[in-house]
């Protein structure tokens, strides 16, 4: 039973991973900007989820709310800033991505303070099934697989069914030729960074009542979503997913097995893939 | 061309302004040259493989952290370490990190290898913040400065700010001069050449992993020179010496210097370490100075922005002109 809840931890983690990575791996397939600042976007949406929470006392209205913030945030860094890199060398992208890091990092201290700050669990979600006796398992983050295994399926449905869809992946493998065929290249850009951070600021606002806020919490996550990208290729939505739950099963069985060393298990199995197949899995060579 | 070097005359005025300078500061001001010039160390390092190679780093605190916990666990609690012992020791485990790491990241290239450098250095990061071999998020104390005896002959005593001052002074010219002269050599050539044509290099028949790696070892060793001598004046080391922030720091000391050129190396040093003093001196943001690195950001932002080729690119053109009205002179 120990040995379920302990899977079921690995895939809630690998699934909320995959709605990061999803957005970073995408915006730099399409867009080819390494953007560190897709970290801070998951910060931006727990904070607004826990203020919105306490502001109108509604945790189903703040998360709305939040990523509709993150959204509007989104949009206004591509048309401002983002927008200006696109032609510019991946160095000058990690340094001003660098510097937006900074930026909302302090601003989460002025606005928020540093403190930990909990967010409680919706009272309808907030109980735990009984696996055994002694055993059982919270409701909520049963809730939180759910909703990433549902944003995983509508993510599938738009770039492989839709019309839309169709233009990320034509923007995806050849900008130039995308832009030819009349696609509106920068529309979709700007639709594509907004959409990945709201995406961003989901997994951050329904990761709040798990993981609490905290200062530098996007910053963590932020590396071990490019491991997930290394692994899976970059680019590549498949590859994003099963690295992403081989990460969550690492990560989640090494702080069974020997806590301590659980953070160095992740990037071993990056190393291994790296020796393999340097171009990640769901890339072909 | 960019020139890899200041002009000589220009260099050697640089040179005798930093050994008079003690004779004019206060030991406050010694401390923070001796600081500066330590960063401009590490920034240097870095710049081998920014700069001079191509390979965008993103973990380059590793090796600074490694060889800052090395001295940190080798010295002995309430006595001297020897630093003709510790020094090659602490540069050995940064250069043995490097390669161990290096054998795994060269193979990459382009935004790979600036995520895999990162996420090696995190791993490194995780050890000692995790674990219990260097004390943990607590860190070390390093109670007693390295002593320099040497067969009963003591030529600096570390312990005294002004002789610190100058022991990084003179590491500091040694390493310049020892990259300005291999990266004239078939070494630099070499990497150059890889930088700039990767397929072509390979079919003349270099060996462009090992040249990587090399690089990247170099690069590494000096790195944990740096970080030595940093362990030394903080007489503390912490996990966040080698966390992922410090790695975007020298590379933003580098870029903005401007790369390539081993003067930028040693300007990015100065500039951050003075604008990171003044953004954070309440007489001039007053209740922001805490913030000061939301400052710091934003200034990063608009400068990517608006100076293309970082604020180095600014000192090219006034030289270039220099030298353009010389010609016509």
């Amino acid at each position: 039973m120990i040995i379920l809840i302990q899977l079921l931890n690995a895939v809630q983690y690998g699934l909320l991973l995959f709605l990061l990575s999803s957005g970073l791996t995408l915006i730099f397939g399409i867009m080819g900007v390494i953007n560190l600042a897709h970290g801070s976007f998951y910060m931006i949406g727990a904070y607004l989820a826990y203020w919105f929470a306490k502001l109108t006392g509604n945790f189903w209205l703040a998360i709305p709310l939040a990523i509709a913030v993150a959204f509007a945030i989104g949009l206004l860094i591509e048309n401002t800033i983002i927008r200006r890199l696109y032609r510019r060398d991946h160095l000058y992208q990690v340094l001003l991505t660098f510097g937006l890091i900074l930026v909302f990092e302090e601003l989460r201290s002025i606005f928020f303070g540093d403190e930990v700050h909990g967010v409680a669990t919706p009272k309808i979600l907030d109980f735990s099934v009984p696996l055994t006796d002694t055993l059982s398992y919270p409701v909520y983050r049963l809730f939180v697989t759910m909703v990433c295994l549902g944003i995983a399926a509508l993510l599938y449905w738009t770039i492989y069914k839709t019309r839309i869809g169709m233009m990320i992946r034509a923007g995806n493998s050849n900008r130039e030729m995308a832009a030819s065929l009349g696609i509106n290249v920068p529309l979709l850009f700007t639709g594509v960074f907004a959409a990945g951070m709201a995406l961003a600021a989901l997994a951050g606002a329904i990761a709040a009542p798990i993981s609490s806020v905290f200062p530098g919490m996007g910053n963590q996550i932020l590396i071990i979503c490019f491991v997930v990208v290394v692994i899976g290729g970059i680019g590549s939505i498949n590859g994003a997913l099963i690295a992403s739950i081989a990460i969550g099963f690492a990560d989640t069985l090494g702080k069974v097995i020997a806590a301590e060393y659980s953070a160095i298990a992740v990037y071993l199995v990056m190393a291994l893939i790296l020796l393999w197949r340097p171009q990640g899995i769901g890339n072909q060579a | 061309m960019t020139p890899i070097s200041l002009p000589r005359p220009l260099l050697l005025v640089a040179v005798l302004a930093l050994a008079f300078f003690p004779f004019a500061a206060s030991t406050f001001y010694v401390q923070l040259g001796a600081k500066i010039m330590i960063l401009a160390i590490f920034a240097l390092s870095l710049d081998l493989l920014v700069g001079h190679s191509g390979m965008i780093s993103f973990g380059h605190a590793a090796y600074f952290g490694v060889a800052a916990y090395a001295l940190a666990l080798i010295s002995p609690k309430y006595e001297a370490a020897n630093l003709w012992l510790t020094l090659p020791a602490a540069m050995g485990a940064s250069a043995l990190a490097a390669l161990i790491i290096g054998f795994f990241v060269v193979r990459t290239t382009g935004v790979y290898f600036i995520m895999v450098t990162l996420a090696f250095a995190q791993m490194l990061y995780a050890v000692f913040h995790d674990t219990k071999a260097g004390g943990g998020s607590d860190g070390i104390y390093i109670y007693v400065r390295p002593e320099m005896t040497l067969a009963g002959w003591k030529p600096l005593d570390l312990e005294n700010p002004t002789q610190f001052y100058y022991l990084a002074l003179i590491f500091l010219i040694g390493v310049y001069v020892f990259l300005s002269r291999i990266l004239e050599a078939t070494f630099g050539r070499a990497l150059a050449g890889i930088r700039l044509n990767e397929p072509r290099m390979r079919s003349i028949g270099f060996p462009v992993f090992l040249y990587r790696l090399g690089a990247f070892v170099l690069a590494g060793a000096l790195a944990g020179l740096a970080g030595y001598l940093a362990a030394c004046q903080f007489g503390f080391v912490n996990p966040d010496i080698l966390a992922w922030q410090q790695s975007g720091i020298v590379l933003m000391m580098v870029i903005l210097g401007g790369m390539g050129r081993l003067h930028g190396a040693v300007l990015g040093a100065f500039s951050y370490v003075v604008l990171q003093e003044a953004l954070s001196a309440p007489a001039l943001l007053g209740a922001y100075a805490k913030h000061w690195q939301l400052a710091l950001g934003g200034l990063i932002v608009l400068i990517v922005l608006a100076l293309p080729h970082g604020v180095g690119g600014l000192l090219d053109g006034v030289l270039r002109r220099k030298n353009r009205a010389g010609e016509i002179a």
